[in-house]
């Protein structure tokens, strides 16, 4: 009887292959979309007979993101406060520097990174000015630890230190505690490497006042539930990296009556002024929300559910719930985008920051489909490519979350939890919405564009999981 | 000596993604050193003042103005990059690639864009091909294989997942089919009608439907089953499956089915199904009997195609030789040229038929060039007939032959304009060259057009008959 139904109503093609098929079809007014297909694996065959032998452990792989998905899912990350870094974060003392993406050297450090630690240093006083402190960092006087290694993430170079006032954010549903700190606003500042004394003062208001406020006023209020307030984000066109415009006003909203509580005249309105001034002021509030959701999900055997994506400049990392706390790296790829006038490529340092956790958690270039307008940053881009990209991103993930809807398309959830198996298979590198610094220290932010996940990290992650569960090929 | 040149729109909002975008389409037109739109911000007019972008009507924007900086080598650039700018701005979103086609990179993907798919068109490599089918199979779509280099143990196993499931696969290596009356892949556009054709060859299939389209006779549905289908092991599966479907189809009134004649206990099963047809049907097994695909659209509109339009050609001494993209118009022409006595070698010899790798011997020849030896690392000739407009070009030349027989496939799929290059190649060749003598499978509708084809065909003296059986028969008549 199908057969009876196909020739009585017209094809309604997918194409897989031969590009030119689909363009005669389409030119006669045939439904059809194109499949752009690759042999699976990007014709690798030791990594395709791995996913074969992994295909007989279907079972024991889907229980255990069965619970991955569980537990992001259930998560209930709550901005509760504002605290000294060396106050909560245990471990992060004297002469101790986290920073973005997996664990590097000194010497291996980008230019805008190793701007900042210096300006990080000054700021904490362990040298008197940029010298000495380019000095002391390259003479081993100091230690250098991923955010991710104490259950924090900052974006761009991420450098944190004891003195910086970072966020907190409890996810209510395990008990968790992630940090981050503040988003230091657009133009000159550290987390692209700036280290001047603008850059130093103003991390000076922000740990002597603006922190202190923001924290009271988050105690006062009880808390700032992020998943209700990411749901309106999402309907008001924010995807949370690129585009926090919505999500930071609704942020403002929420809290300007325990701000002006927690300050008063001039200060309140400096205050108020610079969550205002600053459309990204949320995107550091997502981040701190991404890592607490995401961490209760390592270590989960037999899941291949991505934990973490991060850059540092050098080398992009990538964690797998079933390999636990194991970096998988490769040298991070150059962002594609567009830039402020002045600049091009020639200008551009590597991709960079914790802010891939964005991704990680499904929202960012995940969720594109719900901000068209941020789809241009890869070029000549109209809303159908951004639905485009939240397609191919559900290409390589395991669910869509139900709380966090895209109203563009139809209440879709956002595709939610990266399988390491799907990445590799399809060959489609994980998308990650960023900024794009210079690569000179100080200079500052000079385009945006899309970023992709290196595929060599997930076969890394791929080959290690098959290994812990003593899967052969 | 560089122009810079501002325009402010006043009030004028557009997000900074889109003016981004603008800028960088501005800045690669001829003549401009840099472009950027941007909002009259303080600090974005200061970063237009430091690319030397800002001119004193730049310098007075304000935070809601729109600022259009060029700076370029002359006033004319300047001018005409910021009437682009306009343009863009007005013209809102630029359109997806791949011409209007959504382009996705996995299954899931591509239903979400097509919730309603119900055809998988396979083109990737034969290796790949069955497990692609095989998942569009489970996933409800009938499958279309123009992959070849399928396993026949792949084909079999596929073909009865699909009679479970109710759905059809056409192919493997299935160039050509008409659903619901759209063509796909390598087709020609004929108009619907009340003849449904069940066909292993894509080319057979294509020379029917387009011969009884231009006898006036519509079509209902073509279906590929591939060339394998009636072949002892597949059993023919796919050609019955057609057929119930067709029988049961209110738009279809005759079914044909277009074949090489089949293995001994197919044959009796196809004959036998055949015998209980609700519908009349014509079995064209070619060769048998000496059945051709003119013959076959004969016996479907009941009388002659072309009576007396066979065009006048004198008599030449020496070897025809046939340069076919169609393997089964290859065929064809070496049934019609037995049926005349005349002794024929080729490379895809039928019964009756020597075979032959070579074109210059001592013999009337015909090769198929979309044969896998001819086609290794090039593109079917049909597509890309470069191939054999160089042999053709070598043939004319040769004072030993006397006709050479050419197919012309048009349609989707194939080449832009095939006569043309035949043209051009025979227009080239010596006063005395060789009779050429062609048809062409297609039909007006087409996009290159068959009137069109055949009129660039006849102005450089090239014969063209009504159909391939006609070609190969004028042809048999010259070397008689």
């Amino acid at each position: 009887m199908s057969i009876q139904k196909l020739l009585s109503g017209v094809p309604r093609v997918v194409n897989i292959g031969l590009s030119g098929f689909a363009a005669d079809l389409a030119a006669q007014g045939t439904p059809v979309v194109q499949l752009d297909w690759r042999p699976p694996a990007q014709g690798k065959k030791h990594l395709a007979d791995l996913l074969a032998a992994l295909g007989a452990c279907e079972e024991r792989i889907a229980r255990a993101n069965a619970e991955a998905l569980k537990r992001m899912l259930a998560a209930n990350p709550v901005l509760v406060d504002v605290q000294p870094a060396g106050q909560v974060i245990k471990g992060l003392g004297e002469k101790v520097l986290l920073h973005a993406g997996p664990p590097i050297t000194w010497e291996r450090m980008c230019g805008p990174m190793q701007g900042a630690v210096a300006g990080a240093i000054v700021f904490e006083g362990w040298a008197q000015d940029l010298e000495s402190a380019m000095q002391l960092a390259a003479s081993g006087g100091v230690a250098f630890h991923p955010n991710h290694h104490f259950d924090a993430v900052g974006p761009m170079t991420g450098i944190t230190t004891r003195s910086m006032p970072v966020m907190i954010v409890e996810n209510r549903a395990f008990g968790n505690r992630a940090y981050c700190m503040i988003n230091e606003g657009l133009g000159k500042v550290m987390r692209f490497g700036a280290n001047d004394a603008e850059v130093i003062a103003r991390l000076r208001w922000l740990a002597a006042s603006f922190g202190p406020a923001l924290g009271a006023a988050l105690r006062a209020s009880g808390g700032l539930e992020l998943v209700p307030l990411i749901s309106r984000g999402l309907a008001m066109g924010d995807e949370m990296h690129q585009r926090n415009v919505a999500c930071s006003a609704l942020t403002l909203r929420a809290l300007a009556p325990h701000l002006a509580r927690a300050a008063g005249g001039e200060e309140l309105a400096k205050i108020l002024g610079f969550i205002a001034g600053n459309e990204q002021f949320f995107l550091n509030i997502g981040m701190v929300m991404g890592k607490s959701i995401m961490d209760p999900v390592r270590g989960i055997a037999d899941s291949t559910v991505v934990t973490a994506m991060c850059r540092n400049g050098t080398d992009f990392g990538v964690r797998v719930s079933g390999t636990g706390d194991q970096w998988f790296t490769a040298p991070v790829e150059m962002p594609q985008g567009l830039y402020f006038p002045g600049y091009s490529e020639q200008d551009a340092n590597p991709d960079m920051g914790d802010s891939a956790i964005m991704e990680t958690i499904g929202v960012g270039a995940f969720a594109m489909a719900t901000a068209p307008s941020v789809v241009g940053f890869v070029g000549a881009g109209g809303v159908s490519e951004a639905f485009a990209f939240t397609g191919a991103m559900s290409e390589i993930t395991l669910a869509k979350n139900p709380r966090w809807t895209m109203p563009a398309l139809d209440g879709q959830g956002v595709p939610t939890g990266i399988d390491v198996r799907r990445v590799v298979e399809t060959g489609i590198q994980p998308a990650i919405n960023t900024g794009i610094a210079h690569r000179l220290p100080g200079v500052g932010q000079v385009g945006a564009g899309v970023a992709r996940a290196p595929l060599a990290c997930f076969e890394q992650g791929l080959v290690a999981l098959a290994a812990a569960m003593g899967v052969r090929p | 000596m560089s122009v810079t040149l501002n325009r402010v729109r006043r009030g004028f909002y557009a997000d900074s993604v889109a003016l981004m975008r603008i800028s960088r389409a501005v800045s690669a037109l001829p003549g401009i050193e840099a472009a950027s739109l941007m909002i009259g911000t303080p600090s974005n007019r200061d970063l237009l003042s430091g690319s030397g972008l800002l001119d004193a009507e730049g310098a007075k924007a304000q935070a809601d103005d729109l600022v259009i900086a060029v700076r370029a080598a002359d006033r004319a650039a300047a001018d005409a990059a910021l009437a682009e700018a306009d343009k863009l701005l007005a013209g809102g979103q630029a359109k997806a690639a791949h011409g209007g086609v959504t382009a996705v990179r996995g299954f899931g993907s591509a239903l979400a864009a097509l919730p309603d798919a119900n055809l998988a068109l396979i083109s990737v490599p034969g290796e790949f091909a069955a497990a692609e089918a095989r998942r569009a199979l489970e996933l409800g779509l009938h499958v279309m294989m123009f992959s070849d280099n399928v396993s026949v143990e792949d084909e079999v196993a596929l073909k009865r997942l699909a009679v479970s499931k109710g759905l059809l696969l056409m192919g493997p290596d299935c160039g050509t089919a008409l659903i619901g009356g759209a063509p796909v892949a390598f087709a020609n556009v004929v108009p619907r009608g009340d003849v449904g054709l069940i066909s292993a060859s894509g080319t057979g299939l294509q020379e029917v439907s387009c011969l009884l389209a231009r006898a006036g006779r519509g079509i209902s549905h073509g279906i590929g089953v591939g060339g394998r289908d009636l072949s002892e092991q597949v059993g023919g599966l796919m050609t019955l499956a057609a057929f119930d479907a067709l029988e049961a189809d209110p738009a279809t009134r005759h079914i044909v089915i277009i074949s090489k004649p089949p293995a001994k206990g197919v044959a009796d099963r196809i004959a036998a199904r055949v015998a209980r047809s609700a519908k009349p049907v014509t079995l064209c097994l070619l060769g048998a009997g000496g059945m051709t695909l003119t013959s076959a659209a004969e016996q479907v509109m009941g009388r002659p195609l072309h009576e007396g339009s066979l065009p006048k050609a004198g008599k030449r001494k020496g070897w025809l030789r046939g340069l076919y993209s169609g393997g089964t118009l290859c065929n064809e022409a070496q049934i019609v040229l037995l049926a005349a006595g005349l002794e024929v070698q080729s490379n895809v010899p039928v019964p009756g038929a020597a075979e032959t790798a070579r074109l210059d011997i001592g013999a009337h020849s015909l090769i198929d060039l979309g044969d896998d030896e001819y086609t290794r690392g090039r593109p079917h000739p049909m597509i890309d007939p470069e191939l054999r407009n160089e042999l053709l070009a070598q043939t004319l030349a040769d004072p030993a032959v006397a006709v050479v027989l050419l197919d012309v496939v048009i349609g989707y799929g194939a080449h832009a304009d095939p006569a043309g290059l035949i043209a051009q190649v025979v227009e080239s060749a010596a006063p005395d060259r060789p009779v050429v003598v062609a048809s062409i499978t297609g039909t007006d509708a087409d996009p290159q057009g068959y009137a069109r084809q055949a009129a660039r065909l006849a102005a450089c003296g090239v014969l063209v008959a009504a159909s391939n059986a006609q070609a190969a028969a004028l042809a048999a008549r010259v070397v008689a």
